[in-house]
């Protein structure tokens, strides 16, 4: 049972992520100002996912959960990544 | 002894209930997931169109509510920090600017959908069928869709965290046995997710 036993976050550290978030957010919006042509999507999706591995590993506890729930959600990435990609294969060369 | 083996608990499993919620979010995602495919490959096949109908939305508007979901997401966390402190009047608090920053989102958001009714723009409507483009179509329609999911799933976040509030209070929900709030969390951190990729997909187009 103890193994069980939750790590509490501290609440500053919430605060910390939040404060990167937005950061990251007026980052992106930022980056899309400038016209970077097609890299301004490419540009934004980074940030994007930048922000989503911050909420997935604090907000979303898989940092202090158990490795095969980090394993799973980072399948689902692929299984996701995989699709897109062979879908675009498919557009791209019609 | 024979009567002590016999005596059961109702059966609680804190990670059974953890990863149950994950395999739901899985479904989630790859839900919103099949609909950002969508969206990319019209936005491919008409990037002009989409650029165009992109500036029609308000970039502020659609700050204002990311940085809104960020700060809620931040605060329904930290409520889970405070059930496990045991500190129930704090996680009530926290648990109930949650929802009404929720609320704000969705009243933000019904202004946005307001002013595109006004400019005749909706699914089907007269201004769009005749005066624009396929790709612009396109664009409004996912627009719609989109969004519509997403705040579908605000308004079902929030029914879970008030019911979930409700059991703070009742004291069901406590810190040996915190699941639903847990879940509930995790359920809003994943319309969080959501909306980190629909902001820049839809509002940042230039």
């Amino acid at each position: 049972m103890e193994k069980e036993k939750h790590h509490i976050v501290p609440y500053k550290v919430y605060f910390y992520i939040l404060i990167a978030l937005i950061v990251l957010t007026f980052m992106s919006i930022g980056i899309t100002q400038i016209n970077l042509g097609e890299y301004s999507v490419l540009g934004a999706m980074i940030f994007s996912t930048i922000k989503s591995v911050l909420v997935l590993t604090w907000f979303m506890h898989l940092k202090f959960d158990q490795p095969f729930l980090r394993f799973m959600v980072g399948f689902v990435a692929l299984v996701f990544l995989a699709i897109t990609f062979i879908t675009f294969l498919d557009y791209y060369f019609r | 002894m024979e009567h002590v083996t016999q005596h059961s608990d109702p059966h609680y499993d804190q990670e059974a209930s953890k990863l149950g919620m994950w395999l739901f979010i899985f479904t989630e995602l790859l839900l919103f997931g099949g609909l950002f495919l969508v969206y990319s490959i019209y936005r491919f096949l008409n990037p002009e169109a989409f650029q165009m109908a992109g500036h029609e939305l308000n970039l502020s508007i659609g700050a204002i509510n990311t940085v809104i979901l960020l700060v809620s997401s931040m605060t329904i966390a930290m409520s889970t920090s405070a059930l496990q402190k045991k500190n129930k009047g704090l996680t009530v608090f926290l648990l109930e600017v949650t929802i009404i920053l929720a609320l704000i989102f969705l009243i933000n958001k019904y202004f946005e959908w307001g002013v595109k009714f006004d400019h005749g723009i909706w699914p089907g409507s007269a201004h769009l069928v005749n005066d624009m483009s396929k790709g612009e179509i396109l664009f409004f329609g996912l627009y719609f869709v989109m969004t519509g999911l997403h705040a579908l799933h605000i308004v079902v976040g929030m029914i879970i965290i008030i019911v979930a509030l409700n059991k703070v209070q009742k004291g069901t929900v406590h810190a040996d046995r915190p699941s639903l709030l847990e879940n509930a969390g995790l359920y809003w951190h994943l319309v969080d997710l959501i909306w980190i990729f629909l902001f820049p997909l839809f509002y940042l187009i230039h």
